[in-house]
């Protein structure tokens, strides 16, 4: 989970620094450039062959994880007080996680399909063009930042998570870890959720 | 008749033990194979026993009944270990260490054993380094020592204040090393009902399996009983729950004498009873003596607050009676003034029944040393109280910790407030030279047996006894048995011998679940705690021990005609428990109250009112008693008295004295 | 009645391992504030024993915090409400007049339960079989400061050392996981000099055993730590992690 959560956690950077040119406020052209650089590039397609793959192995080794933790308790505790040793979304992973499934599938539908398995993206009719379509509808809007929160959190528990797990624990680095983490995650959940807000309310053009 | 013979090797002091591991005979490895060993209890003499011994060779069965063998009483133990090593060149050496538990002991403790004892301590502490047992270290990284009750030296090894946490863990790992590679059989949640003995010889157990009721045959070439002290008979102690007397009092019905059991020891500094709900004491560490000081109010019947008591109307007890110890007096004698000042009416706390030990010096010292060292020239109050404050946490923090946790109050702000407790039981089988018992192959290490601590036992030799014993001793000792027992096939466990035993146990379960009757098990264990307590504990007279045997004997009788058991004989009982042991402790009660009428004389542990100086110490009879007292087992309430007379060739017995 | 607690209880009852548990409720009243929790049961089984009922069966020994027997699931927490105890130095005047507690065993299916309260842990004495010792004969040992032990890392093997093995780690874990257990033992031998020898085949073998006795996953949710009762940290994880990945990769 660690190997793969951390990959997943260095393309967010490099998705969002992407998307976050939208608020350029030049139209989409520096939005377009990119990416019309991500989907021609051949080792940008080769590595996101990579992202999916590293994107699979990240949910089917969370949902076997998830199933095979639920056995090792069978009979379940009748008062639990999670809350008294741990926060609620570091136990929710498995929850977030679908979540973000449901949303990515979504997200996916949106863009990725229309950018790279139909013919309709034409200089006339952008990425940046469909994003200003799909952002009109208030609905896609609290699902993408519903989405945006999911992600908050999940980053919040498993950034810090996946140092742990690769055994980086240090009581000298580990503060900075986890505020670094923090700031991640708030900073890469808060500027994705801004786009659609953005768009909805016409803040760009 | 028996005949007690001590075994003890001839020569000169210092070389009997090098003489005798040089001239024991010897087991081969081939032979060693097909050796099985019982052992009960898996403390660290238990431990540190079977795992020793699996290393040599020999087919090992542990009991224990706990859920695992990590649980042994042996993890409470807090303060230290002792051994002379010497590492702080303050003139510390096997002879002191000899001489100081000799002494500790008052005088009644085996010469050759004691001497064993200080020679082997240092290999013990090498041995727990290399296992990986975390003790103190100072910043250059060698061990540190700290100075403990009854001794002028630093020798005493720690791990905070989980000295015997850390070193049972480490018996532990060498015991499951040998578990994991099929040497050592565990059987946890067992425990021993009898000791099956064939043509006089130890040669096997009866074992009740707690969870299923089942009761089990298990055959032995020896069987080691180490199954720790019978301080549970008073009821509330600093024992554990399950701590019994059960596995060595079926060895003494089955002939091992029991030697001195009137020695019991109360440990100065435990946190006194809160109400009748109580059913056990915690210990503080002695440790706490080292800068605590002791003290009582000089008004009788003071209602004050600690606080509100102005220096001079404090009344430092121990440093005003013992100038050269003060503090640090042996435990037996600190109990005891603890009790004189509590009965004459200068006790403290809601009950009275408690005296002070108070930090508030130790903290101001350590404070301005701290200051000292950080160059702070004119520190104010609160910076030395803060500095002092951090000392005093690093070195007893997780016992303050403790102290607040049970009692509520704070030991950084007021003293705490300590009373005596049942800690210990200097008696236990009788053992020769080589740990057996009177029961040819059948062996009683650690606080089972009777042999190192005399009359009293200073603080931090229980571990260094136990891991000697199971370390360093048996491995050799046991030698001198087996190696004439090597044509001794292993025997079937369908003999007469063993079926008889095990009905035996039997008939004696159902006879108890059968009683039906109306009271509680622990209805019982605390009325005899309590006669034990009052009559049998710090003070003892003829009037109160002739007294108690009679009310012993009609508690037994009104035990067995009216004790309660609920559940089933077949399953997971810890009343069924409870009551096996309980029964056997109404047994021992008597035999203590005996054995502490019969020695008519004030030593160590054992106090008799009609035997005292003019200013209440201990007065001992070197020309009557300076024996053993080894009892046998004749028929219910008779027991026959058998004399290991001690005979002190290297040690000038003395008045005791920490004045 | 020397106490004015008058409580609720609802403790799980189960015959046997084979059998199916529930809970049953019982009213204890008169419990005094000084009383521990162990203690309060004591005063519930003697009085199901007068009125001829099985007592409530639980683990417990020491009662002084430190052997790792008691083994209380209460009101939704390991050893209850207070951080950095055992079930047996929890005391009622941790709970209040009139509450309802509620008593459950540990759960992990590494952990039967074995009757009521008490639960079959010997999963933890395995693991240590399968690695938790440094390989040393009795007798085999050098002079003990001949090996000099750099005093932070004698502390933090300590810290680890304290480690009672009394289970709360899995018992809070949302997976049942034995990893904080495991860790701790990992952690203490690898951070001596005594230990480093054994340290690859340790850290494997013992956590092969963890997953063998079916113990689950770590995912870090820091529950283990916070419940356990002697302040085992989680480093000690991280440092299993990293003992075990150097393992596997550097392993023949």
């Amino acid at each position: 989970m660690a190997i793969t959560g951390l990959f997943l956690i260095s393309f967010l950077i490099v998705h969002c620094g992407l998307n976050a040119t939208i608020f350029l406020n030049d139209g989409g052209v520096a939005f377009n450039e990119g990416a019309e650089f991500m989907g021609t590039n051949p080792i940008i397609r080769a590595m996101e062959i990579v992202l999916f793959a590293g994107l699979l192995l990240h949910i089917f080794d969370g949902l076997r994880l998830w199933l095979d933790n639920k056995k090792k308790r069978p009979v379940a505790y009748a008062v639990v007080d999670g809350s008294a040793n741990s926060k609620w979304y570091s136990r929710s992973m498995g929850l977030l996680g679908t979540l973000l499934l449901l949303f990515l599938i979504i997200h996916l539908k949106h863009f990725w399909y229309f950018s790279r398995l139909t013919n309709d993206l034409t200089e006339a009719h952008t990425l940046y063009n469909e994003m200003q379509i799909v952002f009109e509808s208030p609905i896609v809007v609290i699902i993408y930042v519903l989405g945006c929160i999911s992600l908050g959190y999940h980053l919040l528990h498993g950034f810090q998570s996946a140092f742990q797990s690769l055994g980086w624990n240090h009581p000298k680095y580990s503060p900075t870890i986890k505020s670094i983490g923090a700031i991640y995650a708030v900073v890469i959940s808060a500027t994705f959720a801004s786009m659609p807000i953005a768009f909805y309310f016409h803040l760009i053009h | 008749m028996t005949k007690i013979d001590a075994k003890i090797p001839d020569g000169n002091l210092a070389e009997k033990w090098t003489k005798f591991k040089s001239s024991v005979p010897l087991v081969n490895p081939s032979n060693k194979r097909n050796l099985e060993i019982i052992v009960i209890g898996s403390g660290l003499a238990g431990s540190s026993a079977a795992a020793s011994l699996a290393e040599l060779g020999y087919k090992v069965k542990v009991f224990c009944f706990q859920d695992s063998p990590r649980r042994a009483h042996s993890i409470a133990a807090q303060g230290g270990i002792n051994a002379s090593k010497n590492y702080q060149n303050d003139g510390d050496s096997v002879y002191r260490l000899f001489y100081d538990t000799i002494k500790g002991g008052d005088y009644r403790s085996r010469e050759a054993n004691v001497h064993r004892l200080a020679e082997v301590s240092g290999s013990i502490i090498d041995q727990c380094v290399a296992q990986g047992v975390p003790f103190a270290r100072e910043y250059g990284g060698l061990l540190s020592n700290r100075s403990f009750g009854g001794t002028q030296v630093q020798r005493t090894f720690y791990a905070a204040g989980q000295t015997g946490q850390q070193l049972l863990l480490g018996a532990y790992s060498a015991l499951q090393r040998q578990v994991g590679m099929g040497n050592v059989k565990l059987y946890t949640r067992h425990e021993m009902q009898d000791v099956v003995t064939i043509d006089g010889k130890a040669r096997g157990i009866i074992a009740r399996d707690s969870v299923s009721g089942a009761l089990e045959r298990h055959f032995g070439h020896a069987v080691l009983l180490c199954t720790g002290g019978y301080g549970n008979v008073f009821y509330l102690s600093t024992n554990a729950m399950g701590s019994n007397v059960t596995a060595a009092w079926k060895a003494h019905k089955k002939g091992a004498f029991f030697a001195n059991p009137c020695y019991t020891q109360i440990h100065p500094t435990c946190i006194p009873v809160s109400g009748d709900h109580q059913s056990k004491l915690t210990l503080m560490s002695e440790s706490l003596r080292n800068d605590g000081r002791i003290w009582v109010p000089k008004k009788e019947n003071d209602t004050r607050k600690a606080n509100e008591i102005p220096e001079d109307e404090r009344d430092y007890y121990l440093e005003r009676r013992y100038p050269a110890f003060g503090n640090l007096v042996p435990r037996d004698i600190a109990s005891r003034a603890a009790k004189e000042r509590c009965d004459a009416g200068f006790g403290v706390g809601s009950s009275k029944m408690a005296v002070y030990l108070d930090y508030a010096a130790a903290i101001i010292r350590y404070g301005k040393g701290e200051a000292n060292k950080h160059n702070m020239y004119s520190p104010t109050d609160e910076e030395i109280q803060s500095m002092g404050k951090a000392v005093v946490k690093e070195k007893y923090g997780n016992l303050f910790d403790m102290y607040k946790q049970i009692t509520g109050e704070d030991p950084y702000a007021v003293p705490m407030r300590i009373y005596p407790a049942v800690h210990y039981t200097m008696g236990g089988l009788w053992v020769d030279y080589n740990l057996m018992t009177t029961v040819p192959g059948l062996y009683a290490l650690g606080e089972a047996n009777f042999s190192d601590h005399g009359a009293n036992r200073l603080g931090a030799s229980a571990l260094m006894q136990g891991l000697a014993d199971g370390y360093f001793v048996i491995p050799y000792t046991i030698g001198a048995y087996l190696a004439a027992e090597i044509r001794t096939p292993s025997m079937s466990t369908d003999s007469e011998d063993f079926v008889k035993a095990e009905k035996a146990v039997r008939d004696r379960l159902e006879t108890l679940m059968n009683i039906k009757g109306s009271k509680p098990v622990d209805y019982f264990h605390k009325r005899l705690g309590k006669i034990m307590w009052d009559e049998c504990g710090m003070a003892r007279s003829e009037k109160g021990l002739k007294a108690s045997i009679k009310e012993i004997q009609a508690l037994q009788k009104e035990f067995w005609s009216d004790v309660k058991i609920p559940g089933e004989i077949d399953n997971l009982n810890p009343e069924l428990e409870k009551a096996g042991r309980v029964a056997d402790f109404l047994e021992l009660g008597e035999l203590m109250c005996i054995d502490a009428l019969d020695r008519d004389e004030s030593c160590g542990g054992h106090f008799r009112l009609e035997y005292q100086t003019e200013d209440g110490e201990a007065l001992r009879d070197d020309v009557k008693y300076a024996y053993v007292a080894a009892w046998e087992y004749e028929k219910q309430s008779i027991f026959k008295l058998h004399k290991e007379e001690l005979k002190y060739e290297n040690i000038k017995i003395a008045q005791r004295s920490y004045k | 009645m020397e106490g004015n607690l008058n409580l609720t209880l609802k403790i799980w009852r189960q015959k046997n391992t084979q059998t199916a548990g529930k809970f049953e409720t019982y009213q204890v009243s008169g419990i005094s504030t000084d009383m521990s929790f162990l203690e309060m049961i004591d005063v519930l089984n003697n009085r199901l024993i007068e009125e001829g009922d099985d007592p409530v069966a639980f683990d417990h020994d020491c009662r002084e915090g430190i052997c790792g027997m008691c083994s209380m699931y209460i009101n939704g927490r390991p050893h209850g409400p207070n951080r950095g105890v055992t079930t047996c130095q929890l005391h009622m005047r941790s709970f209040k007049d009139g509450e309802t507690i509620t008593v459950e065993p540990w759960r992990a299916s590494a952990f039967p339960v074995i009757k009521d309260l008490v639960v079959n842990r010997s999963a933890f004495d395995r693991i240590i079989a399968a690695g938790g010792f440094i390989s040393v004969n009795t007798g085999n040992a050098q002079d003990a400061n001949n090996l000099p032990i750099n005093k932070d890392n004698a502390d933090d093997a300590f810290a680890a050392a304290a480690c009672i093995g009394c289970g709360a780690c899995v018992a809070a874990c949302k997976n049942a996981s034995a990893m904080l257990f495991t860790s701790a033992k990992i952690s203490q031998l690898a951070l001596l000099p005594q230990g480093q020898i054994e340290a690859a085949t340790r850290a494997q073998a013992m956590v092969a055993q963890m997953d063998e006795e079916g113990f689950g996953a770590c995912s870090n949710t820091g529950a283990c730590e916070a419940e356990c009762p002697k302040g085992i940290s989680i480093e000690n994880i991280a440092r299993m992690n990293r003992e075990y990945f150097s393992a596997t990769f550097s392993s023949k």
